[in-house]
């Protein structure tokens, strides 16, 4: 089994200070909105998770290019060639999980490719939320939103909790 | 252009309607460092000190500060400078959240607006995009709704939301400024000035990027910083365990928790709102600001047996019947200043300031100054509408909304406690310096604490000369608070520190673990400037003494740098303080001389000739 990133959910504190530092290793600047790992809002901001890529095994971004410009990094991340990406697209649309990006810097796709084996998320993250182990992939954000949706959904509707 | 800096300003005149991108003052971003600092130098260089606060001419600044938006640990804030309703002086309250790092994305450093606008509106900034839209379908509504109704209308679900609630348009004199629902520039009734011009919110959506001088540096400093504070007891260990209500017992414990309006400084119910049963019972999750490691800030719940009374029914939705907070000012002034001792009250009070945009801490002790009045019989039912005893929570949660919207009684205490005890011939009630109400922290029991309020530059506040700091905490080292000696030289070094502070886009809650020369490596990898300590504690003296020059032109003056009878001439009744007055007149003259004033508090010819404010 491959290390990659285990987000717990639970210890996140919506710092960003993840996403400040992966905008960096892309641009030498402070740039969320650059950033391939994002603090997801739930439950009107009493909630956070960070999510990106968990380099799911369909891979389904490696499918769709067209020219084969995603590979398997020695980190087993699946990772953009630069040189070889086109521009097109269609791993942005292809991937389910919404973890893949198209620059408009440099009309190529970008993704998480784990650091190649340092993720700076990892490091800059003050409260352990992003560990990079060895852990199975899998989708845990859907599920997660769910149960957290599950447990408030008496209150929106105006129940007694 | 400085690093740091995105270098352009914007500039609005509501009441024209227009919008202009203007470069950033660089000569003076280097002298004032920036936020506080920078926006009392465009105050004072545009704004009239002798305008009313709510005139169309009174400026309205939001600045940022050189390390706002980068991954400097608490480079969150922005400065809300303005004249304030409150006191007629120069104001400066800062907000956290992520608003002021959206603001610097999206190109932008600060923020002037001027004029009034016609009718309604709110501020729309998405990167180039900027321009004034329609709000009267937002005019009325609370901050909750305004921030999902501005997300949704735009389509841009990322905008940060900074906004007034129905306090601010009904220009109560300490109405707040919130931004991400929770996080308020919240004193000096800046959300009154923001009322005053019909700007309903500022809405900004930035995917730029903040770039420093020196990267490589920079990020060493900023590394550096973050295990500072990882290893500092306070910002590791108590702010984070138990947010800022961990002060609730300590400060009780030193009988220095004003209760009842000032009457006695022990409450009896501290415990049962302190952070330890906070966090024990009530506490959901920490909730950070953008970029900060301490993550002091709290989501907390009502528990179930307890929902059905403080609920928050009239909203659509409520975190799971809670809110952010309760801060430990916020618990101290609807609390222990009320006698309120029910923590479940005082989350759901929390939570009605925060969407009516409501300053928690004057509205705890206006209401305070107005339950003395009441049970000394100074005011009659009629009047009040109903029983204003201490200790009823009924009263805090009713009057909160009628504050908001001035109905009945409630349009007297949006006026302040200081207009309002003296409209009822007691002026001796009022628990202030310059209009604004005390924090959370009896300067009987914390000398220091009284010369740091009585020569605040805008009224009363803990934030400008945090003494409590040495005298209670014992950072950097532990002072007598009950003696005056050296009181008036830490006075003076805190005060121009935390101007400094204010001014870097820092959060001042960072010198509970690290000490400004510890900072300053990151300031000067950021802006390129070469600045020392000895430049940095300067431009925090420079910034001191401009509010200080700024607020003699509006016409406050040094006669105003004082005390109420209560502080100076009755003694603690009881607790560990008994018989303690504060000793003002023992500091004051020290500090003049500190200083480098005259005797009776003026700034010099020579003082200002040094600061370059000739």
């Amino acid at each position: 089994m491959a290390k990659q990133l285990r987000i717990i959910p639970e210890r996140c504190t919506g710092c960003i200070q993840c996403e400040l530092a992966c905008s960096w290793v892309q641009t030498g600047t402070f740039q969320p909105a650059r950033s391939l790992i994002r603090v997801h809002l739930f439950d009107d901001q009493a909630s956070y998770a960070p999510y990106t890529c968990f380099q799911c095994d369909e891979a389904w971004c490696m499918t769709a290019c067209p020219v084969n410009a995603i590979t398997i990094s020695p980190v087993a991340a699946k990772a953009v060639v630069p040189d070889c990406c086109v521009g097109c697209g269609l791993c942005v649309i292809a991937c389910p999980y919404g973890t893949v990006w198209y620059s408009p810097d440099t009309h190529k796709a970008v993704k998480c490719d784990l650091c190649a084996g340092d993720p700076a998320c990892v490091v800059a993250c003050p409260t352990g939320a992003i560990e990079y182990v060895e852990t199975p992939a899998a989708d845990w954000l859907g599920p997660w939103a769910v149960d957290l949706n599950k447990s408030y959904a008496g209150i929106r509707a105006g129940a007694e909790p | 252009m400085i690093g740091g800096w995105t270098g352009t300003i914007l500039r609005v005149n509501l009441t024209r309607g227009t919008i202009k991108k203007e470069p950033l003052r660089s000569d003076w971003a280097r002298d004032y460092v920036g936020g506080r600092g920078l926006g009392a130098r465009y105050l004072w260089e545009e704004g009239d000190p002798t305008v009313d606060p709510f005139s169309p001419k009174n400026r309205l600044l939001f600045v940022t500060g050189p390390l706002t938006g980068t991954n400097a640990s608490c480079g969150a804030r922005y400065m809300v400078v303005t004249k304030g309703p409150l006191t007629s002086t120069i104001t400066t309250s800062n907000s956290g959240g992520h608003w002021g790092a959206e603001l610097k994305f999206a190109g932008y450093d600060m923020i002037i607006l001027e004029g009034r606008a016609p009718r309604p509106c709110y501020l729309w900034i998405h990167n180039d995009q900027v321009e004034l839209r329609d709000a009267e379908h937002l005019w009325g509504k609370g901050v909750w709704e305004t921030e999902e109704t501005i997300r949704e209308e735009s389509g841009v679900p990322d905008a940060i939301v900074a906004t007034i609630g129905p306090a601010g348009e009904n220009l109560v004199r300490f109405a707040a400024i919130l931004n991400d629902l929770h996080r308020a520039a919240g004193r000096s009734g800046v959300g009154a000035v923001m009322g005053s011009k019909l700007l309903k919110a500022i809405a900004v959506r930035g995917t730029g990027s903040v770039r420093v001088a020196d990267p490589r540096t920079f990020m060493a400093a900023s590394w550096a910083m973050k295990a500072r504070l990882k290893a500092s007891d306070v910002t590791a260990e108590g702010l984070p365990t138990y947010g800022t209500e961990v002060l609730v017992n300590v400060i009780n414990e030193h009988g220095a928790l004003p209760t009842r309006n000032h009457q006695v400084t022990v409450f009896e119910h501290a415990e049962e709102i302190s952070g330890e049963t906070l966090t024990e019972t009530r506490l959901v999750a920490n909730k950070a600001c953008f970029a900060c490691t301490i993550a002091c800030g709290r989501v907390s719940q009502i528990p179930a047996e307890a929902a059905g009374r403080y609920m928050v029914a009239t909203r659509p939705r409520n975190w799971r019947i809670a809110g952010e907070g309760v801060e430990y000012e916020s618990a101290w002034a609807m609390g222990a200043d009320c006698g309120v001792g029910d923590l479940d009250a005082l989350i759901k009070a929390n939570w009605l300031c925060n969407d009516l945009g409501l300053d928690t801490i004057s509205f705890g002790a206006t209401l305070a100054a107005a339950m003395e009045l009441y049970e000394k019989g100074a005011v009659a039912d009629e009047l009040t509408g109903m029983p204003l005893r201490f200790g009823s929570a009924e009263a805090l949660l009713t009057m909160a909304e009628r504050t908001a919207y001035r109905q009945g009684f409630g349009d007297l205490l949006a006026e302040g406690s200081q207009r309002l005890t003296a409209r009822f011939g007691h002026p001796e009630f009022f628990m202030g310096v310059r209009g604004q109400e005390f924090p959370a922290y009896d300067s009987r029991a914390i000398q220091g604490m009284g010369l740091g309020y009585a020569t605040s530059n805008r009224g009363a506040c803990h934030l400008k000369a945090y003494t409590v700091s040495a005298e209670i905490l014992g950072i950097p080292k532990k002072m007598d608070p009950h003696t005056t000696e050296g009181k008036a030289e830490i006075t003076k070094i805190f005060q121009d520190v935390a101007s400094a502070v204010d001014s870097t886009g820092l959060c001042v809650f960072l010198t509970f673990g690290v000490g400004l020369e510890e900072m300053l490596p990151q300031l000067v990898a950021a802006t390129g400037v070469p600045y020392t300590m000895d430049l940095l504690t300067q431009a925090g003296e420079r910034t001191w003494n401009l509010e200080r020059l700024w607020n003699e032109r509006a016409g406050v003056g040094k006669s105003s740098d004082t005390l109420p009878k209560r502080i100076l001439e009755e003694p603690i009744p009881s607790g560990p303080a008994k018989g303690q007055v504060n000793r003002l007149g023992e500091m004051l003259p020290e500090y003049y001389r500190l200083r480098g004033w005259t005797e009776d508090g003026t700034v010099t010819e020579a003082k200002r000739r040094e600061l370059g404010l000739a």
